[in-house]
């Protein structure tokens, strides 16, 4: 018996559990992945950095009165297996514990309906090339383009000392456009990209859109001005501006940040955080959404988590190990980057649930404000509640009305503050991929929402 | 690791690659990480793996694993090579030539990594937890205290008769602490880097994180102006590797950096001189050799403002018509090369921190930016990025600000250099950079 997927076999597993747990340790848990992929780019129209990458390794974690002990090795040979349960119980000192029998927990893994590995490498060259044309054929003033695609397959197996043994097969794949326009000696960028938890089949309909996309970001671009600077009303577009939320909220929810005092959302849960008109999620289980699984890292089931309703904040999120101590269940959000890593709380896919005005109707009472299209990322500090987002592609809004596009924009605020700034949602909605960075770690999450429109932000911008 | 890089490279070689060149490495690392006198996780590492470039023509592709097997490296040296006849045609590729003189050797591996136990490295960890929270009475919690460390061996092969192996180790430590007072939590940071854990101060990586957070309580928001700016050492260093992310050639040859055209032009105050030094045993950058095998040197980059050259590896070279700068970048055997700086290091001048503060007046010090990644336009270097900070007034620290942005351009801030402070640092954050804190003339600052 084996793994669902084959990659732990049942009686390997148990060994290497018993191995860990022979110097004492409440928990003992194996991580078996393979992991392998295909990256290439196009850059100056030609077709490069073809790449393929085959990984192997496991991780093995005990946890002994609250600290985890954790190895990691290349390989899946049992004998990789039992070197990394030997590290990782070498500095424990305590009894022998006995472990459960393992029973196979069957998940199913989101559905795949071609699998990129079975794809000719040439047809994924001649999108990069579609790309190519497509984003210069949108202007004359398209001076650069480069253009990413990505494959990336992860098997994981998962055996914990409580029994559990469970399995999933995620396959991503991501292309991405960075277009640069030029003008006497105003250049301007603009970006986009295109992923999902799929396969091939996400480039069915018409990926080259998003080369047209990020060109014509970057050609608006060349027409902006300076952005202005100061404190204003801010509409943030659907998409990628939900990128808002996860710095915003979704990190100060992550029950490790919670649990060191180290959030501003410490004492607030089933309090009134925001208008009542707000609803937020967290959904690791979005059908083919970027940053969606069947199971988290530690074999716990993904689920749908409210996180504010009606204004009131309802849930933090959980990993096995914060979750035993609030003793409360896991939340799905036990994650790692890969077998190299230890899993710590973070978001999947997280949203502002959308609300029923119109975008133009958001923006239509802002008298003098600023209108974020797009961002080029975000970052918060927890603690303070302090963050930053870059603006890739901003306008002005005067009188109503999105008037002139603005460059360099910059938006500062702080968390709490500007979460109860949220006075109107659009009902459009959309959901966008990025890749999170926290603890040296990087995962897939998605982000979305539709219009938000925050009363009062700090615009930065490098307007005299 | 020699031996494992030079099968790769006769497998390469068998699955129908013109040219091929190997890059295999194995490393062991641990980590610890504390909090509240408790020993939160204890992590040991290895690692090992090859990548394979191969050549067939001007076509060049890549391929990675972590199984050493002979049977593994032959697929992999296939993958390679099937790999390669993806790519379209570019009249520079190719490997580089074995170096005709030999590379330097800088001692680059401390015993201490391999010699401390667990247990003194958690003790270490502690130590630098318990510093944080003695700083100062309104330090109320360390969030984490981290001590990592790896030791490496690198080799390199290729058909072009590249061969070479070298060791290094390095290590670091850090805390994030949280003090708290009128007007909530404030953080700060403190973080030292060595060879290994006899080279790290505990003691004074766990101050500097109490002091930095304990001197942001009660911060308020600045009113936007534009003034007189200090970077602090390692505020000044994200902007130094931002400049070295500009000055590579890949940036330049291919239209994305703001100094394209500039080469032998002022771009910076007179002030200010860079080089890049893949040789200094300090720099966390060293090596005797590149990526690619090429040997590691000392470039002046820019010398009191005039811009010298930009950096290259083997295949930037050969389409700027130049040398090899040693450039060749990489980031572990998962990655293939690519131009970057090695260690940048901004000669220190003449005023201390305090006549630097004297000499800025009335202004701000910027101890902490936030979002480089997303607020700044590579090609053009146009940034406008959060910050945090202290007022100065009169020459002095004054109150904290934060949750304001600094905006400008890269080339007007370097040449708004209106001093270099004398005191350099090692910053390991997004490149290896040694600088002083900065006086910029003017920037700026957007707030209330």
């Amino acid at each position: 018996m084996s793994s669902p997927g084959g990659l732990l076999d049942t009686e390997v597993a148990e060994r290497v559990l018993a191995r860990a747990l022979a110097a004492g340790g409440e928990f003992a848990e194996i991580f078996a992945e393979r992991r392998g992929g295909l990256t290439m780019s196009i850059d100056e129209s030609r077709v490069e950095s073809v790449q393929a990458g085959n990984e192997e390794g496991a991780g093995v974690r005990v946890i002994g009165d609250g600290t985890a002990y954790f190895a990691h090795v290349d390989g899946l040979d049992p004998a990789d297996l039992e070197r990394a349960a030997a590290e990782a119980a070498s500095a424990l000192r305590g009894e022998r514990r006995e472990h459960r029998p393992l029973q196979a927990t069957a998940s199913t893994p989101q559905p795949i309906a071609q699998r990129p590995e079975d794809v000719p490498a040439e047809r994924k060259a001649a999108l990069l090339r579609e790309l190519d044309e497509r984003g210069r054929g949108a202007g004359g003033e398209i001076a650069q383009l480069t253009a990413s695609y990505a494959e990336a397959r992860r098997q994981i197996a998962i055996a914990n000392s409580e029994g559990l043994l469970a399995a999933d097969d995620r396959t991503r794949s991501r292309i991405g456009v960075q277009a640069v326009a030029r003008r006497g000696d105003a250049v301007e960028t603009g970006a986009e990209t295109l992923g999902g938890h799929r396969g091939f089949e996400l480039f069915d309909g018409d990926p080259g859109a998003i080369a047209e996309q990020a060109a014509g970001k970057a050609l608006t671009l060349l027409d902006a001005s300076p952005a202005p600077s100061g404190s204003m009303p801010v509409v943030v577009a659907g998409g990628f501006g939900g990128v808002l939320f996860h710095e915003m909220t979704g990190h100060g929810l992550e029950a490790d940040h919670i649990q060191k005092d180290a959030s501003v959302y410490v004492g607030k849960l089933d309090e009134r955080v925001a208008q009542p008109l707000l609803n937020a999620y967290d959904d690791g289980r979005m059908p083919n959404e970027w940053g969606s699984d069947s199971i988290d890292d530690e074999g716990a089931p993904t689920q749908k988590t409210q996180v504010i309703e009606e204004g009131r904040l309802t849930s933090f999120l959980y990993d096995r190990l914060c979750a035993g101590r609030d003793d409360v269940a896991s939340t799905g959000n036990g994650r790692r980057e890969s077998f190299r890593h230890l899993p710590i709380p973070r978001m999947t896919n997280t949203y502002i649930a959308p609300g029923d005005a119109t975008p133009e109707e958001l923006i239509a009472e802002v008298k003098r404000g600023f209108y974020a299209a797009s961002f080029a990322g975000g970052q918060v500090e927890p603690a303070t509640g302090d963050f930053v987002f870059g603006v890739s592609e901003g306008y002005l809004i005067e009188d109503g009305k999105v008037t002139r596009p603005c460059r360099g924009a910059t938006l500062v605020g702080n968390c709490l503050d500007a979460l109860a700034a949220i006075d109107a949602l659009g009902s459009d909605f959309e959901m966008k991929t990025g890749i999170c960075g926290k603890g040296g770690q990087r995962v897939p999450v998605g982000t979305g929402q539709g219009h938000v429109r925050i009363a009062a932000m700090t615009v930065g911008g490098t307007e005299a | 690791m020699i031996e494992v890089a030079a099968r790769a490279v006769e497998a390469a070689l068998g699955a129908g690659a013109g040219d091929a060149e190997a890059y295999a490495s194995s490393d062991t690392g641990r980590e610890v990480r504390v909090h509240d006198g408790r020993v939160e996780s204890l992590t040991a590492a290895t690692q090992r793996g090859v990548g394979v470039r191969a050549w067939i023509g001007k076509q060049a592709g890549y391929a990675f694993g972590t199984d050493l097997s002979e049977a593994a490296l032959s697929a992999l040296a296939e993958r390679a090579v099937a790999n390669a006849r993806v790519a379209d045609e570019d009249e520079f590729a190719g490997p580089p030539d074995a170096d005709r003189e030999p590379a330097a050797a800088p001692a680059l591996s401390d015993p201490s990594v391999a010699e401390w136990s667990a247990d003194r490295l958690v003790e270490l960890a502690l130590a630098v937890e318990r510093s944080g929270l003695e700083t100062d009475s309104r330090v109320v919690a360390v969030e984490q205290a981290v001590y990592a460390d790896s030791a490496e061996r690198v080799a390199i092969a290729s058909s072009r008769g590249v061969s070479g192996e070298y060791e290094s180790s390095s290590c670091h430590a850090y805390l994030q602490a949280l003090a708290e007072g009128e007007g909530g939590k404030e953080t700060g940071l403190g973080f030292g880097l060595a060879r290994g854990p006899v080279g790290l101060d505990p003691a004074a990586i766990g101050r500097e994180g109490g002091e930095r957070a304990a001197s942001m309580i009660g911060a308020g928001k600045p009113q936007s102006h534009s003034c007189p700016v200090v970077l602090d050492a390692t505020v000044a260093a994200s902007f130094v590797s931002l400049l070295g992310s500009s000055l590579v050639a890949t940036a330049v040859q291919r239209g994305r950096s703001p100094f394209a055209e500039r080469l032998g032009e002022e771009i910076g105050a007179m002030a200010l001189s860079v080089h890049d030094d893949g040789l200094d045993p300090a720099g966390f950058g060293s090596s005797p050799f590149d990526g690619e095998g090429t040997r590691r040197r000392r470039t002046a980059v820019i010398e009191a403002g005039r811009l010298l050259t930009f950096l290259f590896d083997t295949y930037t070279a050969r389409r700027g018509g130049v040398a090899s700068t040693g450039n060749a970048g990489r980031g572990g055997y998962r990655s293939q090369p690519s131009v970057s700086p090695s260690n940048l290091i901004v000669a220190p001048g003449a005023l201390g921190f305090d006549a630097l503060l004297a000499e800025a007046g009335e202004g701000v010090y910027v101890t902490d930016v936030a979002g480089l990644h997303s607020g700044v336009n590579p090609v053009t270097g146009v940034f406008s990025v959060g910050a945090t900070g202290r007022m100065i007034r009169g020459g002095a620290l004054a109150e904290p600000v934060r949750e304001f942005t600094i905006a400008g351009d890269l080339v007007s801030t370097l040449k708004g250099i209106r001093a270099v402070g004398a005191e350099p640092r090692w910053v390991p954050f997004g490149g290896s950079v040694q600088t002083p804190p900065l006086l910029i003339g003017e920037m700026a600052i957007s707030g209330s």
